[in-house]
């Protein structure tokens, strides 16, 4: 069990800077999602923990030890990657054991570490084994196996040797729908159960909502927030995260700060939405923002300020999405299917919770609210 | 592979018919070789050189082995042979694994220099090879029939063809598991490529046991000589027991017919793997 820690790491290949000056602790036993875009760094973060890539600028810790300079094998640490990288030619058993046959381990107290002997190697396979239902694949080579399999073996082969991480790289990214959502269950039960820390790395949102204790968000190469899921949801700190998180992404207008005796106010366009006059005290008269509202924030009201006429209707079964012309924007509202029926062309009258309004800076794209 | 199973009969009839016919043409000349060999040859001529034996001797494999004095060159052409290949299959294995999984400077450019020399025909390398040999007083000796074969540049692309093929997980996985790079290739690299490390194997073989030019070069005494030579001298030196010289070059090929047939399999799945994926 152990803490990891950035600090001011930065990673290149040559020109492309691939992880930009990355600070993020990472607590003992923590669920810590990295979570981006493509090529944002993910990937590279996680090796760079992993010790299969050098570290260019900065320290990385893992427990009370700087480890730069340290090899991989001498990390303590298991990886699950996504191609989950089985040995094709050795059966399950022996993929289980590989961590177990060149390391040495703290077996004895106050004894040096040694080499595991064979019986000892044999019952840690087991059990693995046992603990992910593979037991009756033992035999078996990779090739035989399904994905969902696989993805066992890959996770058995990670927890044998009892490492004080487990880095995984999407390893759900090959499964079905159906069954990726069982193996997330599984993992945070999993989770539990070690009470190790576990860094993920996923361009998923759902996986990091769901499993996250923490999500990092990066996007090239920057870290751009890190919190417990709902914080990053609630209260994006810049306008990438807000359009990053949540699915469909944030409504995001720009308009106008405007002060009047009643209150304040964003002008878009024609249009107005009011905002809290006390939570928006320090923004003055003028100021250019970037509004921005999730769909499940707006809502059709009869006494609603804005108006925006229905471009399309996509029907998901247990809810709707209403995409709207607002201005020369897009905007998407989110109704329960239950809700009266809208069509194209029809104009809605909508207001938008003022709880869970959010306001950038357009230039420097941070949260002003 | 498996769609052969669901063709209709006429078409696969059609598949042996074609088949059968290349193994026709492939085998005949070996049968005539046989035909010839056991055939005594002033009968054979007067017969009409017909495609079947003609008062068979079967002692023509011994008297051509004693003849050619072939023990001692089965001896050191084995010897040689089994040097080669080893030294082969170990030098082009470890530069194969460098210039796939190893990163140093220049390591595109010392490929194509080490892939140009397969350019160059043994011709051109034989004069300067040989002053070598000489002047290093390896002359008639197994270090001057082995020296140049150490190592093949085109050991070393077809291995790094093969390991190319790994994926770069499998090493991160074995890094993290705490094997090194050696422990890597025994481990993974060689068991997952062992179709083209059979392969290449066999085709080492071939031209070790089949080399001609270079200990023609390089040998002068008669023990030092390989059974290549030996079936030249047979046939030169019996022009109207010529049947020895057909049943010498069967005696010679003898070893090939055996690893051929110990390791068909290998061979096949080596020369198709990358044809066929999955
Ligand atoms: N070995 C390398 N050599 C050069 N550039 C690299 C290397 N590895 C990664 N990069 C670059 O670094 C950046 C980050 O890559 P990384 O693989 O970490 O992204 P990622 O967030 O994991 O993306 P994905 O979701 O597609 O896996 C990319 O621009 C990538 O092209
Ligand atoms: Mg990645």
């Amino acid at each position: 069990m152990s803490e990891v820690a950035f600090d001011g790491v930065t990673k290149r290949f040559g020109e492309v800077t691939a992880v930009d000056q990355l600070t993020l602790d990472i607590a003992d036993g923590e669920f810590m999602v990295l979570l981006g875009p493509s090529g944002c760094g993910k990937t590279t973060a996680l090796r760079m923990i992993a010790g299969l890539e050098t570290v260019t600028e900065g320290t990385l810790r893992i427990g009370d030890r700087v480890v730069n300079d340290v090899e991989a094998k001498d990390r303590d640490i298991a990886m699950v990657f996504q191609s989950y990288a089985l040995y094709p030619h050795m059966t399950v058993a022996r993929n289980i054991e590989s961590p177990l046959v060149a390391r040495r381990f703290h077996v004895d107290a106050d004894a040096p570490p040694r080499k595991l002997t064979a019986a000892e190697r044999s019952e840690r396979v087991d059990q693995a084994a046992r603990s992910l239902g593979l037991t009756d694949l033992m035999g078996r080579k990779p090739a035989a196996l399904s994905g969902g399999q696989r993805q066992r073996v890959a996770l058995a082969r990670a927890i044998v040797a009892r490492p004080s991480a487990f880095l995984m790289d999407e390893p759900l990214s090959n499964l079905d729908a159906k069954l990726r959502a069982q193996t997330r269950i599984e993992l945070v039960e999993l989770h539990e159960r070690l009470a190790t820390t576990f860094v993920y790395v996923t361009h998923d949102q759902v996986e990091a909502m769901t499993m996250a204790d923490r999500i990092a968000v990066l996007n090239e190469g920057r870290l751009q927030q890190v919190g417990p899921p709902q914080a990053v949801y609630e209260r994006p700190h810049n306008l990438f995260v807000a359009r990053f998180i949540g699915s469909p992404p944030m409504n995001t207008v720009p308009g106008t700060v405007v002060r009047t005796d009643t209150g304040v106010a964003v002008q878009l366009g024609g249009q107005r939405i009011d905002l809290d006059p006390v939570a928006h005290e320090p923004l003055a008269d003028g100021t250019e923002v970037v509004i921005g509202v999730r769909p499940e924030h707006l809502a059709v009201d009869p006494d609603g300020q804005v108006k925006a006429q229905v471009r399309a209707v996509e029907w998901l079964g247990h809810e709707r999405l209403v995409v709207c012309d607002l201005a020369e924007h897009h905007i998407t509202v989110r109704q329960s299917s239950g809700a009266e029926p809208v069509a194209p062309g029809d104009v809605l009258a909508l207001t938008a919770d003022p709880a869970h309004v959010h306001l950038f800076d357009p230039n420097t794209t941070e949260r002003l609210n | 592979m498996g769609t052969e199973l669901f063709q209709p009969t006429w078409k696969k009839v059609a598949w042996y018919a074609v088949l059968t016919a290349l193994a026709v043409v492939i085998l005949f000349p070996v049968y005539m070789t046989f035909v010839r060999a056991i055939s005594q040859p002033r009968a054979y001529v007067l017969a009409g050189q017909p495609p079947w034996p003609v008062h068979p001797e079967w002692d023509a494999f011994s008297r051509a082995f004693s003849l050619g004095d072939l023990g001692r060159k089965f001896l050191v052409s084995a010897v040689v042979t089994t040097v080669i290949v080893a030294a082969q299959l170990t030098t082009s294995t470890l530069a194969a694994y460098a210039f796939t999984f190893l990163q140093f400077p220049f390591r595109r450019l010392l490929f194509y220099v080490f892939m140009a020399t397969l350019m160059l025909p043994i011709e051109v390398t034989l004069i300067p090879n040989v002053q070598t040999i000489r002047s290093l007083d390896w002359l008639n000796s197994y270090p001057g029939l082995v020296a140049p074969f150490l190592a093949t540049a085109f050991g070393t692309f077809l291995l790094r063809q093969g390991f190319r093929g790994i994926p770069r997980d499998l090493l991160d996985a074995s890094q993290l598991d705490g094997f090194g790079h050696l422990a890597f290739l025994r481990r993974v690299a060689i068991p997952v490529t062992r179709p083209v490390v059979a392969s290449f194997a066999v085709i080492a073989f071939l031209s070790a046991w089949n080399q001609y030019t270079w200990p023609r070069a390089v040998v002068t005494e008669g023990r030092w000589e390989t059974v290549q030579i030996g079936l030249k001298t047979v046939t030169a030196t019996t022009a109207e027991q010529n049947n020895l010289g057909f049943a010498a070059a069967l005696v010679v090929a003898l070893p090939i017919l055996v690893l051929l047939i110990v390791l068909q399999r290998q061979i096949v799945r080596g020369l198709t793997a990358g044809a066929v994926k999955g």
